[in-house]
Formats: structure tokens, sequence, C-alpha cells
């Protein structure tokens, strides 16, 4: 009975009565607008949608089934892979989570180093949805330059991690090595610009009358309903629901900085692109004090049990070597228990519930990512709108199919 | 509430913390539907009979914990009972967490669906489904959902292999 269950999309019946009027469609998953690999089965009259599904599965992996057959340092390379735009909000998440269920307590400096870094990571995130929505709308031009500014924070990744996109440099127990000598160089000159590089987008699209006109009043989300769905993040403050998990059940020291949340009423399109450009200007300001201030000390909890040596200590210290052995060889084990670590994501709340058993390997990692819900909202918002008006939305609510499907 | 201390037992959550908002409303609403209860890593898990679920989710969106966040299953196999969901709920007003948690034996697991409550649960009790085989009954359109419709098995369960079956 199990295996029968369900209707097969294809086979949901049109509307009574209405067999030769509406039309079943197909967008995706091979559609340029899509974002990666969705597919929307939608039913139209005409030009108006009537309903919506949307498919999906196509790049499931099976990461969280991975993930049990790994020791605890071997996740933080997969969970790069679920979300590839926003990749070290990832991995402080997931150590974070890991760290809860250890008791780990993390330096100060490397705190701070994973705020900036989670926040340089949210603007890369940003920069690439402003992109891609304005080129949905027809507005090329924005896209060339933000990822001229994505380059930029690329080339940061880079330095620091060996690695543009997959950085895994936030690592169980701190970072994974120090950054180079001139990263808070780069990182100061590059939020430096920033600022006017917003501006300049703003320009471009702001005072667009085809961008306003596809983007006012479409897509529109009622607070009600967006809580109801799951929906979080940027969209969800766009209803005019103000809640951000920085400021709101802080962690990995958020406390210690100043930064507004950006919130609007109107729900539309128009109110998570105004919502999201302010967000990276208080992105800025947040790097801004994490460089003013940034405290003295390690990048790494002194753990030896836990966090790998440094490569000078292994070399030249029995127990370190012995440590590194054991540490890569044979994992750590971790206390049982469950624990669910929230933090707020470039595309809004992303959550890890991690459960041990007491071994080395974690018993179940499951992962709660934004776009899986915000996918959920998805018909409330094109029903009964244009067609035309479904990849307006699609663009503005953000979605990344690596972290829907998993 | 500190969060070092740790609970293990109904008696004990009862008595360290008998004005958390949740569990108030539940021992208001139906104290034998609070089968167990843990605070662990300032973490607190209630554990509700099976049968109650969805008057335990109403219960707790009344006492303003409005928002469902996620839920998921973990497979015991081969202990007994098998099969335990998790349902983690978030307040916007007392910014907090509650996880809910409901234990349920591996032969034909089913329970009912809490979308009445939380449509947003809608997704993600599809995905238990498809991956862990967990009937959920008042689902509005219980399929497969990351699998194709005509998957055999359920591959979150840890009596399926890892490399799957070739």
């Amino acid at each position: 009975m199990i295996d029968t269950i369900g209707t097969p999309i294809l086979q949901a019946p049109v509307a009574e009565g209405a067999h030769d009027q509406h039309m079943i469609l197909n967008m995706g998953p091979q559609h340029p607008s899509m974002h990666g690999v969705l597919r929307l089965v939608v039913e139209i009259d005409g030009e108006i949608v009537l309903r919506l599904y949307p498919e999906i599965g196509y790049l499931h992996t099976g990461i969280e089934k991975t993930c049990e057959a790994k020791f605890y340092h071997q996740v933080v390379p997969l969970t790069d892979r679920v979300n590839y735009l926003d990749p070290l909000s990832n991995n402080l998440c997931y150590c974070l989570a890991v760290e809860k269920l250890l008791g780990l307590e993390i330096p100060q400096k490397a705190q701070w180093l994973r705020v900036l870094l989670a926040e340089l990571s949210r603007l890369n995130s940003h920069l690439i949805w402003l992109g891609t929505h304005a080129m949905d709308i027809g507005a090329l031009t924005v896209f060339l330059y933000t990822f001229r500014e994505r380059e930029e924070i690329l080339r940061i990744f880079e330095g620091l991690a060996g690695q543009r996109m997959m950085t895994s440099y936030i690592r169980i127990g701190g970072l994974s090595m120090a950054p180079p000598l001139d990263f808070f160089d780069r990182v100061q000159g590059f939020i430096k610009t920033l600022p006017e590089k917003i501006d300049e987008y703003s320009n471009l699209l702001t005072g667009n009358p085809i961008f306003r006109n596809r983007l006012k009043g479409v897509g529109y989300l009622s607070a009600a309903d967006a809580v109801a769905l799951g929906v979080t993040g940027p969209i969800l403050r766009a209803s005019g629901v103000d809640s951000d998990l920085r400021r709101d059940m802080p962690y990995s020291g958020y406390e210690n900085f100043q930064f507004k949340v950006p919130t609007a009423t109107e729900g539309d399109c128009w109110a998570r692109y105004e919502v999201r450009l302010v967000e990276m200007r208080e992105s800025v300001k947040i790097i801004q004090q994490a460089l003013d201030g940034m405290p003295e000390g390690d990048f790494k909890a002194d753990a030896p049990k836990i966090v790998l040596p440094d490569r000078e200590k292994m070399k030249t210290q029995m127990e370190a070597l012995i440590h590194h052995f054991k540490i890569v060889t044979e994992g750590f084990a971790v206390p049982a228990g469950e624990v669910y670590q929230g933090i707020e994501a470039g595309h809004g709340q992303t959550g890890y519930y991690v459960v041990s058993d007491g071994t080395a390997k974690p018993y179940r990692v499951h992962m709660r990512y934004p776009s899986f819900a915000t996918l959920q909202a998805l018909e409330t918002m094109c029903k009964g709108r244009m067609l035309a008006d479904v990849v307006a939305v699609v663009g503005s609510i953000d979605i990344v199919l690596g972290e829907i499907d998993r | 509430m500190a969060e070092a201390k740790t609970f293990i037992g109904k008696a004990a959550v009862l008595e360290a913390l008998p004005e958390h908002p949740a569990v108030k409303a539940i021992l208001a609403w139906k104290p034998e539907a609070l089968v167990d209860a843990k605070f662990d890593r300032g973490e607190l898990t209630l554990t509700i009979a099976r049968e109650e679920i969805r008057a335990a989710a109403a219960t707790v969106q009344a006492a303003g914990y409005n928002f469902f966040e996620d839920v998921t299953a973990v497979d015991w196999f081969p202990s007994s009972p098998r099969f335990q969901l998790s349902y983690h709920i978030l307040s916007h007003t007392l910014k907090e967490r509650i996880r809910l948690r409901v234990l349920l034996e591996g032969e034909a697991p089913a329970i009912d669906s809490i979308t009445s409550v939380w449509p947003g649960a809608n997704f993600y009790e599809r995905e238990v489904f498809d991956l862990f085989g967990i009937l959920f009954e008042g689902h509005p359109n219980l399929r497969r959902i990351m699998m194709p419709d005509d998957w055999q098995g359920h591959p979150l369960r840890k009596d399926y292999p890892v490399e799957g079956y070739r």
C-alpha cells in the first residue's frame, strides 16, 4: 500500500468542467529562468495560473544518508555542497551544532572571524540573487556588475581556504587555519567600496520602470500565510514579520554587533528586493564592526582530541602527532544526545539537527534549509496571477535547488 | 535558564521548569499526553503520545509557539520503538525553540499529519514519508518528493545500505 499512495503529478485532474480550456504546462527542469533543476507543473487558463506544483528531487544526492557513514569532521565538506552560494553559513551551522553536542567553547577571535565570514557569504548569496533576478526580468547589465563584486569575494575565499566555492574553512572547534596576512586589508578594501556599488545597482534598477512594473504588487504573500507555510529570511521580513535569528537567538557572538533588521509590509517582490538591498548594507556594517573590534587570540579551541594540531607542532611533538593520527583515522567520539542549531543564512533560517549515539559518526544529520519551505509558498504567491509573473516570483524568492533536494 | 543544567525525565522537568509556557500549556490541556520530557543542552524536548500529536501541536501553537520549523525522523533500528519523529517549533515572541518528540513502532508506522495546524509541514511530512516510509494520516498530498514515484524502499532507514542496492 505504501508504494501506491499518492497521485502522480500529471494525472492530477484539471479543475471540474474545464477540460477544454485549461492547460497543463511544464516549466523546467531545463528552463533558463528556473534556478537550477526546478520543475513547475502549472495549470493555466489562458495566461492565468490556476494551480502550481513544484516538482523537485532532480538533484537529490542523499547527503543526509552519506553523513551517517562519515566521521564528524568529514561531514564539513559535504555541507558546502548543499548550498554552494552560501558555503560558510553551512559550515558554521553544522559546526555550531556539533560544538553544542560536545560542549566546546570557541575562542572569541574565531567567533568574530566566523561572523565576518558568514556576512561575506551572505553578501555573496545576495549578489548572485540580485544579478540573476534582474536577469530574469530582462535587466541583463546588473548581472555583470554583481558578478564583478562576487569575484572579489571568491578571491578572498580563495586566499583564505584555497578554494573559491567549496571553502570548508569553518571547522569543528574553530577555523581550519589562520587567515592570510593580507586578508583583513582585502576585506577592508572590498567593503569600503561596496556601499557605492550597491548604490550603482540601485540606480540601475530602482528607477527602472520595467523592473518596477514587473515586481510591484506581484507575488503577494501575507504575514499570516508566510508564518503558516514556514517561510523565513528576507521573504518573511518583507511580509512584515520582524524575525531574525541573528538578533533574536544570537549565536557565535552576534549579540556583540549592532545592526538593523529591515522589514517591509507590502509582501510583494518589490518589498523583497528592497529588504535584501538594505540587508546587504547592514552586512557591510557588521563586517566593519568585526574588523574594527577583532579580538586577539587563537583561531582554534584548545581541545587536542577534537581539533587537529598545527603542522609545526605535529612535526615536533609526539603527543600532537598521536592526536593527529587518532583524529584522522578514528575520528572523535561525541557524547550521545540530540541538538538543533538554527542560524540566519542568506536565504533564511538554516538548521542542523544532529543526533549522536556516542560514537565517532553522527547517527543522524538532518538539514533544514529555507528554500525547501519557501517553495511551498510559491503556489500561494502565483495563484490567480499571470504566467509571466511566475518567473518574477521564482527570482524573488531566491532558491537554490542544492539545498532543496540535498 | 542555565544552559549547563540537564533534566532527564518527566518528573525532573516538571519540577525544574513548571513555569515554562509549553509545559504549562500541555499540562493544562491533557497531562497524560505528555509521556516523557528532557531538558538537555538548553533544549527542551517533550515526548508526546502518538495519538495526540495533532492536538498537542495546536496546543503549543496557542501557547505562543507559532512557527513550525522542521520535522524529521530518526530510525533507531533494531531497537524498539523503532522510529522517532522530532518536530522543531519556534516562537517568534518568546524567542525560544521546543522539540516535540513522538515514538513510533517499526511495523507500519503511521501518525496524524499536522498540516491542518501548520500547512508548512506539507513538504516536510512528504520528505519523511518518502525517505522513512512513515504514513501521515490526513495529509493532503502524500507522494514521494525526493525519490522517483516508482522507487522501491525508503533510503534513510538504517537497514537500507548507504551505497544502495546493486
